[in-house]
């Protein structure tokens, strides 16, 4: 997995509260056997019509709009448990969403995939959405060594939770299979003892 | 200090700690299906590495299945290339697998408990967020991403964080054409759909203990719908009578072992949770959603509520209802009862089982379908189509103008050729009415399979209770 550095950035806003998992990449778009081209797909129908033309209005489609975070509406991935979203969001280009609240499948299907997950306050999400408004390209910066996002225009800063063994898996890129392949022995004593 | 059911079943599982950081949680089955496993088997062989424990991995084919000509290829290019690299992958890494000619395929939710695979006290994962299905039998079951897919392929275990302990209590009789179903959708109406992030919920109470294996598996089903991990539900008498003969229980000595264990599988008196809910089952009618989100039911007699009635208040969560409202082309205040409908489907993970065909018998028993009504029934499993036959069910059900199709995930999810056309309104016994879920453009009504095929009958939404 890549390692996760400080990003600066700007970012795209998606005010929709409670998307789910079929919105991000639709069921039919679930074929595939394996990992990669889902980001052409991510948020299919609600970025193109009926005969495939952009909708500029959806933020994603809207040049105005640009960056490597996506700031969403609360409760955002919820529903299936496709990692394929987490895919999909990362193949497009985000490393990190910031939301309220994100659903619990959801949250570790991006950090299994290297996007960093920040949860803030619902005040810091308002704000969040202000600072795009009044500057499209406002930038955004994403501390996680120090666990802080701070829009970097007016300077309002929120430190945001991540556990220790997580961070130092994203911030080293190392991966929970390799962890749990060390842990084998662990593992069968645990099975023998049973 | 008592421990919860939940915390009983969870601390038997930690294999090892980290601190400040997750459990080496272990898998005791982990159930796959095509759609999730692909990418997870490629991950092994990329690392050179077999499945650790084959025998406790269960295998179906069930989303991308044809729901009619299961004997012929599958025609979608993509979909008949996934169940056949499925095929391949437990042949080469040893894994049974209940395809699409084998007596007991099926939806997997289904499949699991109908074979007695699923069993009190276990832990279980899938690539599937309805997985929390199987807690209906005391035990931990959750959906969980590819790439932990592979970790409990590659180990048998997870890394996993301890969730937070909800309890939902619903004490009382229910009214009448009340199910299951209805129970569970009134339930998230009021914790909302996001109400349970971070939570795996014990649903307690008469109303709970009263319901059968099939009743409990809907409740459970539906938990991930209130954005819990899972729901579960303490095993008695009525579970131990389910398990007990079918494929892959214990038998003889070991049934009796088992079951003396599982009588201890239950919260002790003094355990405490971080958020208790309480409800009435008096309270409930026949329930069906309005929305893009599960959360978004009323009981069927009432009218749609406006932004204002559900407690929106920001600019944000107003914006999101009314795009919800122009989604299902419905206004505030607007009657559910009499909505003429165009679709009808009885099936999903939630409602595929016996019981809830004897339901939909039970209903259009000596009647008609409506003629704008095209209402499909699909199976759970080829198990429960066999038991529609023989139970005479299916005769009942042809005769009053469905039609029966094959098992799968079908319409849920329109991954296969089941889909809703754009605009049309759909009655469905699934789980989630989220925008396009059923098909571009297709609008999900969430019900019991009673108002299902009531409304089949009436050709508009129709209240179940009228017709019982």
């Amino acid at each position: 997995m890549e390692k996760f550095n400080t990003i600066i950035s700007s970012a795209v806003p998606l005010t929709t509260e409670n998307i789910d998992t079929d919105q991000i990449i639709p069921a039919r778009f679930l074929k595939a056997t394996t990992r990669d081209g889902f980001g052409d797909n991510l948020f299919r129908d609600w970025r193109f019509d009926k005969n495939n033309d952009p909708i500029t209005t959806f933020p994603l489609e809207d040049p105005k709009y640009d960056g490597s975070i996506l700031v969403a509406g609360k409760n955002f991935g919820c529903g299936s448990s496709r990692e394929h979203a987490a895919w999909a969001i990362a193949d497009y280009g985000f490393k990190v969403v910031i939301c309220s609240e994100f659903a619990d499948i959801f949250q570790n299907n991006a950090l299994n995939n290297g996007v960093l997950v920040v949860t803030v306050s619902a005040e810091f999400l308002a704000k969040s959405f202000s600072a795009i408004e009044v500057n499209n390209q406002a930038a955004f910066k994403i501390d996680l060594k120090n666990q802080f996002v701070e829009l970097v225009a007016s300077g309002d800063k929120e430190s945001f939770q991540i556990n220790g063994y997580r961070k130092e898996c994203l911030i080293n890129g190392y991966d929970n299979i390799d962890y749990l392949i060390s842990q084998k022995e662990k593992i069968a004593a645990f099975e023998s003892a049973k | 200090m008592g421990k919860t059911l939940f915390d009983k079943i969870y601390d038997k599982h930690i294999v090892s700690s980290i601190p400040d950081g997750p459990d080496v949680f272990y898998i005791d089955v982990q159930y796959i299906h095509e759609v999730t496993s692909p990418q997870a088997f490629e991950g092994l062989r990329q690392r050179g590495i077999k499945v650790a424990r084959p025998k406790q991995v269960c295998a179906t084919a069930d989303h991308n299945v044809p729901t009619e000509n299961q004997h012929l290829p599958i025609q979608n290019d993509l979909s008949r290339h996934q169940v056949s690299t499925l095929v391949q992958n437990c042949e080469e890494f040893g894994i049974d697998l209940y395809g699409l000619e084998h007596p007991f395929q099926g939806i997997v939710h289904v499949v699991g408990p109908e074979l007695g695979v699923t069993k009190p006290g276990m832990t279980m994962v899938c690539g599937d967020s309805h997985t929390s299905t199987h807690g209906a039998f005391g035990a931990i079951a959750f959906g969980v991403g590819t790439s932990e897919v592979e970790m409990v392929l590659a180990t048998q275990c997870l890394m996993q964080h301890r969730p937070k302990r909800m309890r939902i209590t619903v004490e009382g009789d229910l009214q009448k054409g009340v199910t299951a179903k209805d129970i569970v959708l009134y339930v998230i109406s009021k914790t909302t759909a996001a109400g349970g992030t971070g939570y795996f919920v014990e649903f307690a109470g008469s109303a709970f203990s009263s319901l059968t294996m099939e009743g409990r598996m809907t409740v459970c089903n539906m938990s991930i719908e209130m954005g819990a991990r899972g729901g579960l539900i303490a095993p008695d008498e009525t579970t131990f009578e389910y398990v007990k003969g079918r494929e892959f229980a214990p038998k003889g000595a070991d049934w009796d072992k088992a079951v003396s264990e599982w009588k201890e599988l239950y919260t002790d008196e003094d355990a405490t949770f971080d958020k208790e809910f309480n409800f009435d089952a008096s309270d409930i009618e026949p329930m069906i959603t309005y929305g893009t989100n599960p959360g978004m039911g009323i009981g069927i007699t009432q009218k749609i509520p406006s932004a204002a009635d559900i407690g929106a208040t920001t600019v944000k969560e107003i914006e999101s209802f009314d795009k919800a409202m122009e989604y299902m082309d419905f206004k505030p205040g607007q009657a559910m009862l009499g909505k003429q409908i165009d679709y009808v489907f009885v099936g999903s993970c939630t409602n595929a089982r016996i019981e809830d065909f004897r339901e939909v018998a039970e209903i259009v028993k000596g009647k008609q379908k409506a003629d704008n009504v095209t209402a499909w029934l699909v199976p759970g499993s080829k198990q429960v189509e066999k038991q529609i036959f023989d139970e005479g069910l299916a005769e009942i059900i042809e005769a009053a103008g469905f039609k029966i199709r094959q098992p799968g995930c079908s319409a849920c999810l329109a991954m296969n050729d089941d889909k809703v056309p754009t605009g049309a309104y759909c009655v469905s016994t699934s789980n989630r009415n989220f925008e396009g879920r059923q098909g571009p453009g297709a609008r999900t009504m969430l019900a019991s399979p009673s108002t299902a095929a009531a409304t089949a009958i009436v050709g508009k939404i129709a209240n179940p209770a009228d017709l019982i």
